[in-house]
């Protein structure tokens, strides 16, 4: 019968919390769909560029500047052939190259500058939005992290706000820069001969419309390709990381199939992608070449009548060869565009997301508590329709240890993480001191309550930095000291480089036992009022846990506390066992006198022990 | 230059016929380009000089042919190229992903998953790169570069030595920026990484900053970081354009040269102005292929590196494989022999010589028998039992099954027959449904539900709101470890194994879901031979043979009640485990319950005591 109720707890309890997280996603998706354009967006992204508005308009006017050094290279050519070449003139000559040679120097040293000043606009951009995100992700709730992937929020950080540098900097420049160009050849071209210069147009609408098909499907193919790349790295990698799964239930000939499939798709994909700018390029090079036959067929009659210079023919020949790129470009800053509309909304969504817990306008800092902990008819729940939290009331005097034990999912987690405050109680009031916890500031809070989870998570950085997270200006001293009150000190001098060794990510090197008595060192050294603890539950070896036994005594020691306990040993010598069944209090009292009400106490304590008492029975 | 050899040789070569079609496309593609400065050339000289219409007419007509045939000719270099490079990648892909696949646990266990991951991805597109734009980009260079310079010498020698005096210093730098920007760029990726690893971290350890309040810290930490990398990215951004703009400018100087040394000598009547045309086309035409040198030279060094490390995945043989003789197992009886089994794992470096993690190990386990293994971390316990399956091959000694070496057997029917549940159930993305089947993708939905009922997961499957359709793994569904380990063990079962290993399937849940896991695997252990680690000696309890662990050998062996009485090893485990608890009932008074007064949970202590039967 214990089995049984043992066997469906978990099971129900399972579905509440993944039910926050967003909707089952096949891995196979990639999240790089394109967004319409969006003017909303569009403007507060022109508010990260407004600071550097100066910047960007001086580094527009040396962009512009310099195309039309560029342009003229062409004319001056020109120039060169017909006043100084045809004409015999080796002065004009001579000072043509003079002129050419000094709009390519200037246009060089233009160009650098220019990039120069556009990188840093599109660095800084970058460092105020990543600086800004990340400050606003101190900011938002626990609730976030529950039902946000990391993946995901990285992805955020890193690649859209990449994207978006693209746009900020370059895109807007290039997009002045190559409308210019394409206008100044088009003026140009006017310029030096009307009728060849709208004859040779006639090629321009076939480009632009050659170039716009091609931009539509070149996107959408492309997102095909990373879509199918991305797929043949998951299979990989799982495949890779699962190996010995793989190879143990004999999967190798199936899995294989299923790669070439996908890894055959890729390559479809791929060649499709392949297939367009092999048809695109060609045919935009062609067009190219029937507006450069126009003007040699068309030019050449004008030159024959006397009504062109052969230096304009050349210099025509050449500027028809520059029609191609800015259109081009243009067509691929469209793309980049709706991209950074997508990646744009992403970022803004991170941003506008609003912390479920804030402090109140007139929140006051907490003073030095006494650590007396009042639970006044608390409700609480993730989502309105399904409490977690009932009509828990507690009063907890000033350096007791409060023990919270149930089955999993009776409560004693959410408990503990209002308690915390990561969350807001939706019904009652928790007190500290008689100071409700929302009027007060969450950083005094903190300061005086800490919190040590079952993860025991630990930073890249020496044991010593990991340490010290709990009072950042303690000294060396201090620290080992709180890891030899808690008995870490022994394990840590035995590390390569004691105190200063690296504890990598995750704490690899670290066993699960170690990681949490660095973790208690870490909250002893913050000396909190008030301790808030969930015991480890994963099997640890016997030696460490005795370790952690001792440790925690030392932890408890002198302050309030509340642990989610697990241990025999911490409950029963905990002040006050709060018995937690879906989310109310069902039982409350010290052990002796709950063992004797033989409730739901009673039957914990005795699942427990079970094991040890088969084995006794064993022995007798 | 070896490494390239072979991957041309063995991935390149076999399309042939198709790499022929593609180069002379490319070959037809390159002349006809270098064709139409020419006609330009006859246009100015002798149409327009001669006063030539119908020269004109006629060379506009040539244009637009040779240009529709280069058209023509251009697309399929582009595509053949193209379908060339993703062939062999697709091929490469196929030979990594079943090679690795196949390769023994030993392999698996001293290569780091994620290095062998980039190697299957990144190392293939840096080959991709090269076969597919590098190799093309080379041959293009090389024969433009000696028809133009060949054309240009034979038209003018002199005017040619002249204005293309800039080219080689482009050459040249390109191939020196190359290797300068390479270790910028990979500092730009570290430093990157830190970044991310600093957020990453941040997010994942969110609860403890809060808990903390080290929220304006880890603001500066990150504040830090992104410093750098915008530092850094300036530094290279800076770097790249200088470079790139210098290119252009010596670029520019080459028409300078042409008309400065070319045009006086026009002037004179020693050339003509086509020629002069012709020349400032051809070498704008040589432009961006040198300036490219630099990234195929790039792109080669960083192919032979790629080759290199796929080569040596591929050429790795496999520690444990089918002996060439090797037979299909029969249907198993279940009777399991270790007859002076010694085993040592292969160290990271070939040759060194590690100690023995098995030393002489011998017992055997009747069919439907249970074996318990117990011992400390590192006692050779997983190593033991994985030896069943041909994890590994044993050093010295051999595991028999029914009396036959297991050598013997091919790997496959070997492994039908014997079931595995690992110490870290590991999920793969797709359905419940399907992960359960994954050992048998033909089993039916009956036969699916029937083993998720015996390893005691049909309850909460079927509370998830897609039951068996439910998505799980990477984000999926998230499982928890004592859900997942339950679906793991019903996908064992479904194999209907003989011969059955569970590999300490509690290690990472809590007490209580470690209760219903025992309770699962006592079903079923029914009616195979079981081998079972674990560190809580209840485990052991209802054994038929426990088996002590120490320093890789047995160092005792019995059952629960015998090994007690010795008062050895097991004693001491026993005692250290329990001493806490013992204490505890006792001061509890507790005791008295256990010795007989018949708490109504009584009923259920039976079956808590997963292995008793």
């Amino acid at each position: 019968m214990a089995g049984r109720r043992a066997a469906k707890v978990p099971a129900t309890q399972a579905v509440p919390a993944p039910e926050e997280k967003p909707a089952v996603q096949r891995p196979d998706q990639v999240d790089d769909r394109y967004a319409e354009y969006d003017p909303n967006v569009a403007r507060r992204l022109a508010g990260y560029i407004f600071p550097y508005r100066r910047r960007l308009a001086f580094a527009m006017v040396l962009v512009v500047s310099a195309s039309a050094l560029s342009l003229a290279g062409p004319y001056v050519v020109s120039l060169a052939i017909d006043e100084g070449i045809v004409a015999e003139n080796w002065s004009a000559l001579m000072l043509a190259v003079a002129g050419l040679t000094a709009l390519n120097l200037a246009a060089w040293r233009i160009r650098v500058k220019q990039a120069d000043i556009l990188s840093r606009t599109g660095q800084g951009i970058m460092y105020d939005i990543r600086t800004q995100m990340f400050a606003h992700l101190q900011r938002l709730s626990m609730s976030y992290f529950d039902t946000h992937e990391v993946g995901r929020i990285i992805s955020r950080m890193t690649s859209d706000v990449h994207v978006l540098e693209d746009f900020a900097t370059w895109a807007i420049v290039q997009v002045v820069n190559d409308t210019f160009v394409l206008f100044g050849i088009v003026g140009v071209m006017l310029f030096m001969d009307l009728k060849l210069s709208l004859l040779t147009f006639t090629v321009l609408p076939l480009m632009a419309v050659g170039t716009f098909i091609w931009r539509a499907k070149a996107r959408d193919s492309y997102r095909e390709v990373r879509q199918a790349i991305s797929r043949i790295n998951g299979s990989l990698a799982e495949n890779i990381n699962g190996v010995r799964v793989v190879q143990s239930l004999v999967r190798e000939t199936l899995n294989f199939s299923i790669f070439r499939g996908i890894n055959r798709h890729n390559l479809n994909m791929n060649l499709y992608a392949s297939r367009l700018s092999a048809i695109y390029f060609p045919s935009v090079e062609f067009t190219n070449a029937l507006a450069v036959a126009m003007v040699v067929w068309f030019g050449g009659r004008e030159v024959l009548a006397g009504n062109l210079t052969e230096g304009a023919l050349v210099a025509f020949w050449l500027y028809v060869g520059r029609f191609f790129q800015p259109i081009r470009d243009l067509a691929m800053r469209y793309n980049s565009l709706l991209a950074t509309m997508a990646s744009g909304e992403r970022i803004f969504q991170l941003l506008d997301t609003k912390p479920d817990v804030v402090d109140k306008p007139n929140a006051q800092p907490l003073e030095r508590i006494e650590g007396r902990v009042q639970f006044d008819d608390v409700s609480f729940s993730y989502t309105p329709d399904k409490p977690v939290i009932q009509n828990v009331s507690l009063d907890v005097a000033p350096g007791q240890t409060v023990a919270f034990v149930g089955s999993t999912g009776a409560g004693k987690t959410s408990l503990i993480k209002i308690l915390s405050r990561f969350y807001d109680v939706t019904g009652g009031a928790i007190r500290i001191d008689g100071q409700d916890l929302r009027d007060v500031t969450q950083e005094s809070l903190h300061r005086q309550v800490a919190i040590v989870l079952q993860e025991n998570f630990l930073f890249s950085g020496s044991v010593l930095d990991n340490i010290r997270y709990g009072r950042l200006e303690a000294s060396e001293e201090e620290a080992i000291e709180a890891a030899t009150a808690v008995g870490a000190h022994e394990f840590i001098s035995e590390l390569p480089y004691g105190y200063h060794t690296e504890v990598q990510e995750g704490g690899a090197i670290l066993s699960t036992g170690q990681r949490q008595l660095i973790a208690f060192a870490r909250a002893l050294l913050a000396d909190p009022r008030i301790l808030i603890l969930d015991e480890a539950t994963a099997n640890i070896d016997t030696q460490t846990e005795r370790l952690i036994q001792q440790a925690l005594r030392r932890l408890l020691r002198g302050r309030t506390s509340f642990v989610i306990a697990h241990r025999l040993s911490t409950i029963v010598q905990s002040d006050v066992i709060v018995v937690i069944e879906q989310g109310q209090v069902q039982e409350m009292g010290k052990h002796q006198e709950l063992l004797g009400k033989r409730g739901r106490y009673y039957e914990l304590y005795t699942l427990l022990n079970s094991r040890q008492r088969a084995l006794e029975e064993g022995i007798g | 230059m070896d490494t390239l050899k072979r991957l041309v040789s063995r991935y390149l070569l076999r399309y042939w016929r198709q790499a022929v079609v593609t180069y002379l496309c490319m070959t037809v593609t390159t002349v006809t380009g270098l064709v139409v400065p020419m006609v330009i050339r006859n246009v100015i000289d002798v149409g327009l000089a001669g006063r030539n219409p119908g020269l004109i007419d006629r060379a506009a007509l040539i244009i637009i042919g040779i240009s529709a045939a280069s058209a023509v000719f251009s697309f399929g270099q582009r595509y053949l190229h193209a379908w060339l490079a993703e062939n062999m990648a697709y091929d490469i892909r196929n030979d990594l992903y079943d090679h690795v696949q196949h390769l023994s646990f030993a392999f698996h266990d001293r290569t780091e998953t994620g290095q062998l991951i980039s190697r299957c991805t990144s190392d293939v597109n840096a080959v991709l790169r090269f076969s597919g734009w590098a190799i093309m980009q080379a041959i293009n260079i090389l024969l433009m570069t000696v028809i133009a310079l060949a054309v240009l010498f034979t038209t003018d020698w002199k005017l040619a030595a002249v204005s293309i005096l800039p080219l080689p210093v482009v050459a040249v730098m390109a191939v020196v920026f190359r290797q300068r920007i390479r270790p910028i760029f990979r500092a730009i990726q570290q430093q990157f990484a830190v970044m991310t690893t600093v957020l990453q971290e941040n997010l994942l350890g969110a609860q403890v900053v809060r808990a903390f309040a080290r929220e304006q810290y880890e603001m500066r930490k990150f504040n830090v970081e992104v410093d750098r990398v915008r530092r850094q990215r300036l530094q290279s951004i800076r770097y790249w354009v200088t470079n790139n703009q210098t290119n252009i400018f010596l670029f520019s100087l080459c028409t300078t040269l042409l008309l400065l040394y070319g045009g006086p000598r026009a002037i004179r009547g020693e050339l003509t102005v086509g020629v002069l045309v012709a020349f400032s086309s051809y070498l704008a035409l040589l432009a961006g292929p040198i300036q490219s040198i630099g990234e195929i030279v790039n792109s080669a060094t960083e192919a032979t590196a790629a080759g290199e490390r796929i080569f040596e995945i591929l050429d790795t043989q496999s520690e444990v494989a089918d002996a060439p003789d090797a037979v299909e197992a029969p249907q198993f009886q279940g009777t399991v022999a270790f007859e002076g089994v010694s085993f040592r794992y292969s160290g990271r470096e070939p040759g060194r010589v590690g100690p023995l993690t098995i030393t002489d190990v011998s017992f055997e386990a009747a069919p439907n028998q249970t074996i318990a293994v117990v011992g400390s971390t590192g006692s050779g316990k997983s190593t033991l039992v994985s030896l069943i399956p041909r994890f590994y091959d044993v050093t010295q000694g051999a595991v028999k099954i029914d009396g036959v070496d297991i050598r013997r057997y091919t790997l496959e029917s070997l492994r039908r027959q014997v079931g595995i549940v690992m110490q870290e159930p590991l999920l793969f993305a797709g359905t419940v449904r399907e992960n359960i089947a994954y050992g048998r993708p033909d089993a039916t939905d009956e036969e699916i539900t029937r083993a998720a009922k015996v390893a005691q997961a049909h309850d909460f499957i079927t509370a998830f709101p897609d039951g068996y359709d439910t998505f799980v793994g990477e984000r999926g569904y998230t499982l928890s470890g004592g859900q997942r380990q339950r679906v793991s063990i019903a996908r064992a079962i479904l194999l209907d194994p003989r011969i059955l290993v569970l590999d300490d399937a509690t290690a990472a849940v809590d007490t209580e879901t470690e209760h219903q896991i025992q309770q699962a695997l006592a079903e079923v252990m029914v009616g195979r031979t079981t081998f079972v680690i674990a560190q809580r000696l209840t485990t052991a309890k209802g054994a038929d043979l426990v088996l002590v662990m120490d320093h890789g050998k047995v160092a005792e062996r019995g059952t629960h009640a015998e090994l007690l009485e010795q008062g050895g090893l097991y004693r001491r485990i026993y005692d250290l485990q329990l001493r806490d608890q013992e204490e505890q009932l006792a001061r509890d008074g507790f005791g008295a319950v256990a010795d007989g007064e018949a708490p109504r949970t009584r009923p259920a202590l039976g079956e808590e005591n997963g292995y008793g039967r």
